[in-house]
């Protein structure tokens, strides 16, 4: 053995090691998992510590001190109850048809829930595999239901009074900029990543400008570009609806990330795919559409829901722009003093929160048993 | 005789459309800009806007809560541009820093084989991911901090650092003659523990000894100031604030804005830095921590030989996304009134000149070359750092 060996080369033999433990059910799960080691031990008591010391004032907040029933502020307040006052639900029941519907005039307020309505029938057996006539089902969803949906809200027509958009607001507000912005993003992104694989010159080096800059701002700066900025490159005479400068703004913003998403599937595709397409005698247009496209979205599924997830928590932007969504009101909410109490705020917070936790938890697990869905097939 | 292929008719020749179908876009793209100049120019002369940028240099009058440079209001809306540029990389600097080291803490814990901890740090993955980003903004400005008690109820910690309703109140380091003394130390024992290292690593590579560099590296680092500060009567120390009548005096105080903004990043980008760091180690193959014990590397030479540098490999071209994420999202400050270069510059100063163009051209050109600086470095680290394919 050489005098001068590596100190971090072994010598010996190590010790060989101890039979695996088993680590599932009730007990042993508990010793093997959560105290195998004191340092582990001290770890688990102070993370059930931390856990405890979170989670109990939150259910104690939200359900055994919370006020159910009430008027106003009084009902609220310590000095009235007598006991410590958690979340005030009155607050949220008062102020439901603004965070829900904005200033949606009230006897109109049954088309917003008949477009909720159609849009859930439609959606529902979109997103359950089982389910037959798939295409007809998004034809109807992606191609019939914006323009249903534009009539109902808008009106105007069809013996419907018309309902202007700055008096839309709330969760309304928040569902069709969301809505807006996932069905336009998605064929324009597609659009993009195309151009930004093309063989042209110039159309390579405009989708990339594009995309980029786009993707190297922030959404605040284009919100504002498409409120400010915009109007100034139109002719004087054409008065946009706020509420669709903002939906081309977030639709244009959320392409570009969509077109990135895209380029990543369409980079997956093996070069044989392209090659015995065009063997086969198909032009760009037709291999694109049934040949590449319908592997590379697939692919990049995952990627697509994460766009579409924040887009949904970016729509809350909007109300930097003076157009009130869901948070908005919240905020305008809050202003009110006959409601102004301690817990008012954490209240709202709490409750607005749930509406987005829900939103973007419900598509992220989705997506994810949508990918095991896939896998599976793969595997096979 | 030998017929080819019928000759293409010109109009179906590939290189003919090719450049057919690009004149036709770049034309349609032509006429649109000409458009958009007539519009503007006719829409500008309407509203009596003189385009330009000597907008610039006129008086800005009106007060920006938190500058790093000496501002007052008779300063120029250039001077106002500055101010927040540099609001804006001090909330992104201090964000960075908190968000990477939390990140890396939950990230890291969620590996970890202690069931309860690994939950928790995945419970507040979730937790945060899901909800927006201006929605914790206003939480942690409107409920938490707008809820605090005033300076003489101040929350205090250690009776050093104080919050209240007037922002988070820090120590202050003072210096005073004989400081720069001390920080040449720091520079001497900097570069001799950084010789000291260099050394080891030819010994090793001579004779495999190695040096107790890290011990002596630190005894150099830490230990030459001290003796420095010492020698010269302590220069450098801390200044507590205290309270006097209704306010602070000494210490540093972060406006209650800077809090909730730096609060409301650091949290949200750090849950998505932490499924980075999670990704990161979970790409590495088991076998080469086995392979690395099975050589008799301890752990903590396993961890920092053989994980962490593959694992970074995986990490940081994400990881920069995110800083690059951070910087961007910093501008929400304008709807809690924190003064950042989109606050001050695209929020009043659009207000009070209506000089709409310019300004917001000028603003997406920062975030944008910001952007592309941060990816033109991170394609140079990732070309220094690819695996050397043989």
């Amino acid at each position: 053995m050489p005098a001068s060996y590596p100190s971090y080369v072994r010598r010996s033999l190590t010790e060989p090691k101890p039979p695996p433990v088993a680590t599932q059910g009730g007990l042993t799960f508990i010793r093997a998992r959560l105290f195998d080691t004191p340092l582990n031990g001290a770890l688990t008591i102070l993370t059930g510590a931390m856990v405890a010391l979170l989670v109990w004032p939150a259910v104690k907040f939200l359900l055994i001190d919370a006020v159910w029933e009430g008027g106003s502020r009084i009902d609220c307040l310590p000095q009235t109850i007598g006991r410590e006052v958690g979340a005030c639900w009155p607050f949220i029941k008062a102020k439901l048809p603004q965070l829900m519907y904005g200033f949606y005039p009230e006897a109109e307020r049954w088309r917003v829930d008949l477009t909720y309505a159609l849009g859930a029938v439609l959606l529902i057996p979109l997103l359950i595999p089982r389910l037959p006539y798939k295409s007809a089902n998004a034809v109807l969803f992606f191609g019939l239901f914006p323009f249903v949906g534009f009539f109902l809200l808008v009106g105007g027509t069809f013996g419907l009074p018309q309902v202007e958009t700055r008096n839309w607001g709330g969760l309304l507000i928040t569902l069709v900029i969301s809505f807006t912005g996932i069905i336009c993003s998605l064929p324009l992104g597609i659009v993009l990543a195309l151009g930004r694989r093309s063989s042209l010159p110039i159309i390579r080096t405009l989708s990339i400008a594009f995309i980029e800059i786009w993707r190297g701002v922030p959404l605040i700066t284009v919100l504002f570009f498409a409120t400010y900025m915009l109007p100034f490159f139109l002719p004087g005479s054409w008065k946009i609806d706020s509420l669709l400068r903002v939906l081309v703004g977030v639709a244009l913003f959320a392409a570009a990330y969509m077109a990135e998403v895209v380029r990543g599937g369409l980079q997956a595709i093996p070069r044989g795919q392209f090659e015995a397409a065009m063997a086969l005698g198909l032009g760009y247009w037709r291999m694109t559409a049934l040949v590449i496209l319908p592997q590379a979205l697939r692919l990049v599924i995952p990627g697509i829901v994460n766009s579409f997830i924040s887009l949904f928590k970016d729509t809350s932007l909007v109300l930097i722009v003076s157009i009130f969504d869901l948070l908005g009101q919240l905020r305008a909410a809050f202003a009110d003093p006959t409601w102004a109490t301690p817990v008012t705020l954490f209240t709202g917070f709490a409750f607005a929160g749930m509406i987005y936790f829900l939103g973007s938890f419900g598509m992220s697990r989705y997506a994810l048993s949508m990918e095991r869905r896939l896998n599976r097939a793969e595997a096979r | 005789m030998v017929s080819g292929p019928p000759p293409v008719p010109w109009h179906h020749d590939p290189k003919f459309r090719a450049l057919f179908h690009q004149v036709v876009l770049v034309a349609l793209l032509l006429w649109l800009g000409y458009q958009f100049a007539l519009n503007a120019r006719a829409n500008l002369a309407a509203q009596g806007i003189t385009s330009g940028f000597g907008f610039l240099d006129n008086t800005a009058g009106f007060g920006v809560n938190q500058s790093l440079i000496p501002y007052s209001e008779s300063d120029t809306y250039g001077r106002v541009f500055f101010v927040g540029l540099l609001n804006t990389l001090l909330v992104a600097a201090l964000g960075i820093a908190l968000a990477t080291l939390l990140g890396f803490v939950i990230g890291i814990a969620r590996l970890s084989p202690n069931w309860l901890f690994a939950r928790l740090a995945g419970g507040y993955v979730e937790l945060v991911r899901n909800l927006p980003l201006l929605f914790q903004i206003l939480f942690w400005y409107l409920a938490v901090l707008g809820t605090l008690p005033g300076p003489r109820q101040s929350i205090s910690i250690w009776g050093a650092i104080f919050l209240n309703n007037r922002g988070l109140i820090v120590p202050a380091p003072v210096v005073k003659t004989g400081a720069g003394y001390v920080l040449a130390a720091l520079v001497v024992g900097a570069l001799a523990a950084v010789a000291l290292g260099w050394r080891s690593k030819r010994r090793q590579e001579r004779s495999g000894q190695q040096l107790p560099v890290l011990w002596s590296g630190l005894a150099l680092i830490i230990g030459l100031p001290l003796i420095a500060a010492w020698a010269a009567g302590w220069p450098i120390g801390f200044a507590r604030p205290e309270l006097r009548g209704f306010n602070f005096v000494g210490g540093i105080r972060l406006i209650p804005e800077l809090v909730a903004l730096l609060l409301a990043l650091s949290l949200y980008t750090a849950a998505f830095i932490a499924e980075i760091v999670r990704a990161g180690i979970a790409a590495i193959p088991r076998g080469q921590m086995e392979a690395a014990l099975a050589l008799g590397l301890p752990r903590s030479l396993t961890l920092r030989l053989v994980v962490v540098p593959q694992a970074l490999r995986v990490i940081v071209p994400p990881l920069t996304n995110q800083y690059l994420n951070l910087t961007k999202n910093s501008s929400l400050a304008i709807a809690i009134g924190y003064p950042d270069l989109f606050a001050v510059f695209a929020g009043t100063t659009l207000n009070q000149t209506g000089q709409a163009i310019e300004i917001i051209g000028i603003t997406m050109a920062v975030y944008l070359s910001m952007s592309l600086l941060t990816s033109v470095l991170m394609n140079w680290y990732n070309a220094h750092i690819a695996v050397a394919e043989r």
